[in-house]
């Protein structure tokens, strides 16, 4: 049932990684042996364009199959989407619901763009720390990071192992270092309420 | 035995299992929300894993072309497609069955055009629920899985001899990644085993020459038409084997159809597919409020269970039947048809809705099924109601 499963609803552009990130969270999560969902909103395929992914992570076997309307986790990869209606990323937030934005902004700033008086805020500049350690932005790894500091749902060290387990089958060992790093800085340098 | 519990989507999962039954040949061509899976399995052949032999074709009429030449010869050959794909294949799809060749094909279903849409409905199977061909249909990707394994099984079996299609919600399952056991390479292809080349017919038996789909004019098509629903007959008691050895092997046990609390049930949702699931967890809070609803799920559409399903919902005040997708002029949808024509001759029939929901992937989630749920309540105490009502629609 809903109540013993933990719901995150990721928001970015295309190229920024949300759909990766919702999958790739949905499987390192087994290794703990969770169960687990992850899944993108598919639309017109386009880099920019406003895209949705899905995780459900549960102790139980998962039988919901739609979309993810009451998040207990929003995860906002791009800023620019805070504003906008179309992305709806306060959509369906309750007064626990927490909040994980890719930002240079400060969570009280945040929380007024959004207007939400309830749940939690925090923030992160992911773009930043994926630039510094890995030469691109892209924010999604440097997030699940701040995920683990603030979610019951992975720990760090089962993050970082996982990660360098599945970035093996693609990646350079300098990718995968510079990514170690960002979830690694994330985690440390997420800002709170 | 022991099984890998992995996370993988619904086309990579049954990808692997098709890998896992050593086919010989598989005729390819791209369809979303299909393409994955075969790109999956190409991948397998790219990298020598199986060493299947895939014939890249112009079009899905010359996939199921292909496929029939190829499983006509003896081999064992699985092809894939989705909505317009399978429609444009149509013609063939009818004659692989007419030929009796056990053929795997999964249908990862999508709504048809027009306008374009990709995402998830059942019309495109629906559609082919007549063309004589095995259709079992899976609520997630462990069910995706399993079933593209025991369907070799039950294909070639030498009393069945029919194609199997299996069917998968588009994106809802095929690209949601979803936790799964699979069955190591070596017991997974202890299960399947290999097939018998030699089986029925062979097109490459010298010594016993045959002619395959020839002219079949007044004088035997009829007969012919006739070992077809006599194969489609015998059925059920091969799949009902393959489930149980299945069973046995993995845990996980399969029935014609699933019921889902319905031991006491006074409301029944009969559904296929992903939305079973969500309706499962509605159903565990409807209960905890003691609204006495239960659901059934049916696996296999064809053949169409119809005394078992009628037994089964005997004792339900009202059945409310969902279909992912409309008959244009008809009378409700399709499930909707088969299960109130399947419960007509009961000596006291539950009340049957119909319920058409969810098309071009329109998201069904558990606040339309809790409506649902509220209708058929309402309905059991005496309120009218339309036969065929419309579910998660702007009106």
């Amino acid at each position: 049932m809903a109540a013993a499963t933990t719901e995150i609803r990721w928001h970015g552009r295309g190229g920024q990684g949300a759909k990766t990130a919702a999958i790739f969270l949905a499987e390192a999560v087994l290794d703990q042996g969770k169960h687990s969902q992850g899944f993108p909103e598919y639309g017109p395929e386009r880099r920019g364009a406003p895209v949705r992914g899905f995780t459900r992570i549960s102790d139980a076997p998962i039988r919901l199959h739609c979309s993810i309307a009451e998040p207990d986790y929003v995860i906002v990869l791009d800023p620019t989407l805070l504003d906008s209606q179309a992305a709806g990323v306060p959509d369906g937030a309750s007064d626990d619901t927490v909040f994980l934005i890719n930002t240079v902004e400060t969570p009280a700033n945040i929380r007024k763009r959004l207007g939400i008086k309830g749940g939690k805020v925090h923030t992160v500049d992911a773009s930043l720390i994926a630039q510094e350690c890995f030469g691109r932005p892209i924010p999604n790894m440097p997030m699940i990071g701040a995920l683990a500091a603030v979610a019951d749902v992975i720990t760090l060290e089962n993050l970082v192992a996982s990660l360098v387990v599945r970035f093996k089958k693609k990646f350079s060992q300098a990718v995968i270092d510079g990514n170690v790093t960002a979830v690694e800085r994330a985690y440390k340098e997420l800002v709170s309420e | 035995m022991k099984q890998i519990y992995v996370g993988l989507t619904g086309n990579e999962a049954v990808a692997t299992a098709f890998k896992q039954a050593r086919p010989h040949v598989a005729p390819a061509f791209p369809i979303t929300p299909q393409t994955e899976m075969m790109h999956k399995f190409a991948d397998f052949v790219a990298d020598g894993v199986v060493d299947t032999e895939m014939i890249l074709v112009e079009s899905e009429h010359s996939a199921m072309s292909a496929a029939i030449g190829s499983a006509a010869t003896g081999a064992r050959t699985f092809t894939a497609t989705s909505s317009a794909g399978f429609a444009l294949m149509w013609e063939v799809v009818y004659i692989a069955a007419s030929l009796r060749l056990p053929i795997c094909m999964p249908v990862v279903n999508r709504a048809l055009s027009g306008n374009i849409n990709i995402h998830n409905d059942h019309s495109d199977a629906m559609g082919g629920r007549d063309a004589g061909w095995i259709q079992l249909w899976c609520e997630n990707t462990q069910e995706a899985y399993d079933h593209a394994l025991m369907c070799w099984r039950i294909a070639e079996h030498k009393d069945v001899r029919l194609p199997v299609m299996i069917n998968y919600d588009g994106f809802i399952i095929s690209h949601t990644a979803e936790s799964l056991h699979i069955l190591p390479d070596e017991d997974a292809w202890k299960f399947v085993g290999p097939k018998d080349l030699k089986a029925g017919y062979s097109l490459l038996d010298m010594d016993r020459p045959i002619t395959v789909g020839p002219l079949d004019l007044t004088d035997y098509y009829f007969e012919h038409k006739v070992s077809q629903i006599e194969a489609l007959k015998r059925a059920p008691k091969y799949i009902a084997e393959v489930y149980k050895e299945f069973g046995q092997l993995t845990g996980r046990h399969y029935s014609f159809f699933e019921e889902y609390r319905t031991d006491d049930a006074d409301l029944v949702i009969v559904a296929l597919g992903s939305t079973a699931g969500t309706a499962k967890d509605v159903i565990d809070a409807q209960r905890e409020k003691g609204v006495k609803v239960g659901l059934l799920k049916i696996h296999m559409f064809r053949p169409f269970p119809a005394a078992e399903l009628a037994k089964a919902l005997s004792k339900a005040k009202v059945v409310g039947v969902m279909d992912k997708s409309a008959s244009f002029g008809g009378w409700g949808g399709p499930l909707f048809n088969e299960i109130r024509s399947a419960l007509y001759d009961l000596p006291a029939r539950p009340k049957i809705h119909n319920w058409i929901y969810g098309l071009g992937g329109r998201d069904t989630d558990t606040k339309q099924i809790v409506s649902l749920i509220e209708q058929l309540q309402a309905i059991a105490k005496g309120r009218e109601a339309e036969t065929v009502n419309l579910l998660g629609v702007r009106l």
